[in-house]
């Protein structure tokens, strides 16, 4: 009994991954491709999705613990899943700036050639995906992998704002498209210290090692 | 001494008191069989079994009076099985708890004892006299079944009691009538401790004298009550009569008494000889109680 | 929801001689699921289950006042047959108590007193009735050996075979693991969550992680009064009344 309603805790929490992965995508693409339809989508109806997952994986983990008293492994399992519920819908949240964003941006002619921003958004996205096949297969290891690239995310950070905010130096009229790239990147940046901290989350689920607050070098000695 | 030593010493007087006085009874016991063997020992043969009783004590036998006894038994067993079980279960499962049925529990119990020479007048005015039964073998067995019957509903009862109310239960849960749970779950497993309780009571009718004397028992008979079932020349070639429970009959207890009581020394050895025969009877009895109690307790 | 009913309790009172157990009880139990009825020792929860197969009517003090019915039917009407009641209302006790016979004959009771004597007939439902009750494998090769050479989970999920064998539509089970070792609790709870499928089950239980795992609703009793009744998930995250968080959490009880 607990283990069907356990396998179907995590199967919704997949369906849900598989959503919020979809809104960042669409959003991104939409901007890239300035497909206004995308945007909309994932404003109006992907987030509402999205929502109703997070209600519904809320429920069904206060379920499973008020029900079965689950211990150990059953435990940290229920109780991760209740975090990663947490970021993905944070994570949703970002989705939605990010096409908010585009949808201002692509009203506009473009500021400069986009580069950076979608390998920077090709990298996020590979993190996030990486980071819920770890919880799917329960691999601590490629979980703590992803963890260290996050380092390259930061520094493509970074370099962007560094070079928008010479943008936005240069000439006063950028500042509007500026800002609204500044906080598309911003937004990527965020996403992928979530699709960290699901990677922590994965450790503890599966070794029951907290590998939270260390520094990136130590992650590996967990 | 101190307190401890105290103890230990009372506790040793108690253990040597209680093996003394057991050694007693046993003694005493053995003493009783040992004479009884050795007076009787000259007239144990075959014959003793086979004769009728006679003026002559080298003579003597016991054949009427074992067949009597055996018919007395049958007889006694006939009623008093059917009508104290029946009685038993009736008031241990359908009887009400209420004060008219505590009355008579308490009615039983006093019953069971009350002295045999009562249950004997008793029956020479219901059985012999009332119901002109006169002194028959009808006469003594009934007179003697309503000695026994208290005890065995007493019996009934207690083994009924002892089985848990749970297996009722269970029988009822599954929609079970009361007959249906006493009848197949309850009555079979008290059926080893109600056995049990008839044979003792059985075991203590063969020894009673004074109820079948009281009725009139003689002992001097020379012949046997007829048989049930007898060989005949016509068809069927068999031949069923009840007259036998109609005639006279004697029992071992009043031939001994009998035998005691006349002056021949010769006859002294046959009452020891009829002892040994009855005693060998009772034991047998309860060897035969004491074997289907012994496998009972591994019910539950 | 959509679940049909099998009980309809209506202001149910009931005493023993003038001493009253159970105050105006109102209660639906429905169909082809667990209702767990819970609550501390003497919260009249027994009584209760116990109104359902009438087994209350063998204790001669016993009186009620109000109604219950079952699948529409008053079950304290003159028209109800109680030993009809009791075969399609069957129930499970406390400590285990198989027939002191064998475990063929402890199944083939039931259908005995029920007038069933066919040989082959009855093979079939013994061996059908161990198999739901998930016995079948570890006796079928002993099925003449007295019901008492098993363990006490054994002997339990013996009694369930025999409450299967005559049909029930409902199956009572009366703390049925209260006797009983973990693991051999954990698989009668486990026989539990298949039976609903087809039986309407109710069970007392005083072990509340017990009630969680095993019941769909929950009936929270004290003091003979029905304090709160519900889907047990809700109960056990967001009880309504005091009584029941200060139950679930321990306070007392």
């Amino acid at each position: 009994m607990f283990e069907e309603k356990l396998t179907h805790l995590k199967r919704e929490l997949i369906m849900c991954a598989s959503l919020v992965e979809g809104m960042i995508d669409k959003s991104i693409q939409g901007l890239l491709k300035k497909e206004k339809l995308f945007l909309t989508a994932v404003i109006e109806q992907d987030e509402k999705n999205a929502n109703d997952y997070d209600l519904e994986l809320d429920e069904l983990c206060t379920n499973l613990i008020a029900q079965f008293e689950p211990k150990a492994k059953d435990l940290r399992t229920v109780l991760m899943i209740y975090q990663i519920n947490r970021d993905l819908e944070r994570m949703g949240d970002h989705a939605v700036n990010i096409a908010e964003s585009g949808l201002l941006l692509i009203s506009k002619p473009p500021l400069k050639p986009l580069i950076d921003i979608p390998r920077m958004a090709e990298k996020t996205i590979k993190m996030m995906r990486d980071a819920i096949d770890a919880f799917v297969t329960e691999d601590a290891e490629l979980a703590r992998q992803v963890c260290l690239r996050d380092n390259d995310i930061d520094q493509l950070w970074e370099q962007i704002f560094r070079e928008l905010v010479t943008f936005m130096i240069s000439d006063g009229a950028n500042i509007e498209r500026a800002l609204g790239l500044i906080r598309i990147a911003h937004n990527l940046e965020r996403i992928a210290d979530l699709s960290t901290n699901i990677c922590e989350d994965v450790t503890f689920m599966v070794e029951g090692k907290v590998i939270k607050h260390h520094k990136m070098d130590n992650k590996n000695e967990g | 001494m101190n307190r401890v030593q105290w103890n230990k010493r009372i506790d040793k007087l108690f253990n040597v008191f209680g093996i003394g006085a057991t050694a007693f009874g046993l003694l005493i016991l053995l003493a009783l069989i040992l004479d009884v063997l050795i007076d009787g020992f000259p007239r144990l043969r075959w014959d003793f079994l086979t004769s009728f009783p006679s003026r002559k004590p080298e003579q003597a036998g016991i054949l009427s009076a074992w067949v009597g006894t055996v018919w007395i038994m049958l007889t006694t067993a006939l009623f008093a099985i059917p009508l104290g079980i029946g009685a038993g279960i009736y008031l241990e499962e359908y009887a009400p708890k209420n004060r008219v049925t505590d009355f008579i529990e308490i009615n039983i119990a006093n019953l069971a004892g009350v002295p045999s020479v009562i249950y004997g007048i008793l029956g020479l005015g219901l059985f012999v006299r009332a119901m002109h039964l006169d002194r028959s073998v009808l006469a003594g067995g009934l007179t003697l079944v309503l000695l026994i019957l208290p005890v065995v509903i007493l019996s009934t009862r207690e083994a009924l009691r002892a089985v848990p109310f749970s297996i009722r239960e269970a029988a009822y849960a599954l929609g079970a009538t009361k007959w249906q749970a006493v009848r197949y779950q309850v009555l079979p497993a008290a059926v080893g401790n109600i056995m049990t309780g008839i044979i003792l009571a059985m075991s203590r009718a063969i020894g009673e004298t004074a109820p079948l004397i009281t009725l009139g028992a003689l002992t001097y008979i020379p012949f046997l009550p007829q048989h049930p079932v007898s060989f005949s020349a016509q068809v069927p070639f068999l031949h069923f009569s009840l007259k036998g429970f109609l005639d006279p009959f004697t029992v071992l207890p009043i031939q001994i008494f009998n035998w005691v009581s006349r002056p021949q020394k010769g006859f002294l050895t046959d009452a020891a000889a009829g002892i040994v025969v009855l005693l060998a009877i009772t034991l047998f009895m309860n060897g035969i109680a004491i074997y289907l109690r012994h496998k009972n307790q591994k019910r539950w | 929801m959509g679940l049909k009913t099998a009980f309809q309790v209506d202001n149910l009172n009931s005493f023993y001689g003038t001493k009253q157990v159970l105050k105006n009880i109102c209660l639906t139990i429905p169909q082809k699921s667990v209702t767990s009825l819970m609550g501390p020792s003497g919260c009249g929860k027994s009584t209760l289950i116990r109104c359902f197969n009438r087994m209350n009517d063998l204790v001669k003090s016993f009186r009620i006042e109000g109604k219950i019915f079952y699948s529409g039917t008053d079950l304290y009407s003159k028209e109800i047959d109680v030993t009809e009641l009791r075969r399609e209302i069957g129930m499970v006790f406390q400590k285990p108590n198989p027939f002191p016979k064998s475990i063929y004959e402890n199944i083939a009771y039931g259908l005995r007193i029920h007038g069933v004597n066919d040989r082959d007939y009855l093979d079939g439902i013994v061996e059908e009735s161990l198999k739901r009750a998930a016995l079948w494998e570890e006796v079928k090769d002993r099925l003449q050996e007295s019901a008492f050479s098993l363990s006490g989970g054994q002997q339990q999920r013996l009694c369930i075979a025999r409450a299967l064998a005559v049909k029930p539509h409902v199956i009572l089970f009366d703390e049925p693991c209260s006797a009983l070792d973990p693991i051999a609790t954990a698989k009668i709870e486990e026989l539990i969550a298949e039976l609903k499928e087809n039986y309407t089950i109710v069970i007392v239980t005083h072990n509340t992680a017990q009630a969680a795992r095993v019941s769909d609703y929950t009936a929270f009793l004290y003091l003979g009064d029905l304090i709160e009744v519900g889907s047990t998930e809700k109960m056990f995250t967001v009880p309504q009344d005091k009584r029941t968080e200060q139950y679930l959490t321990g306070k007392f009880g």
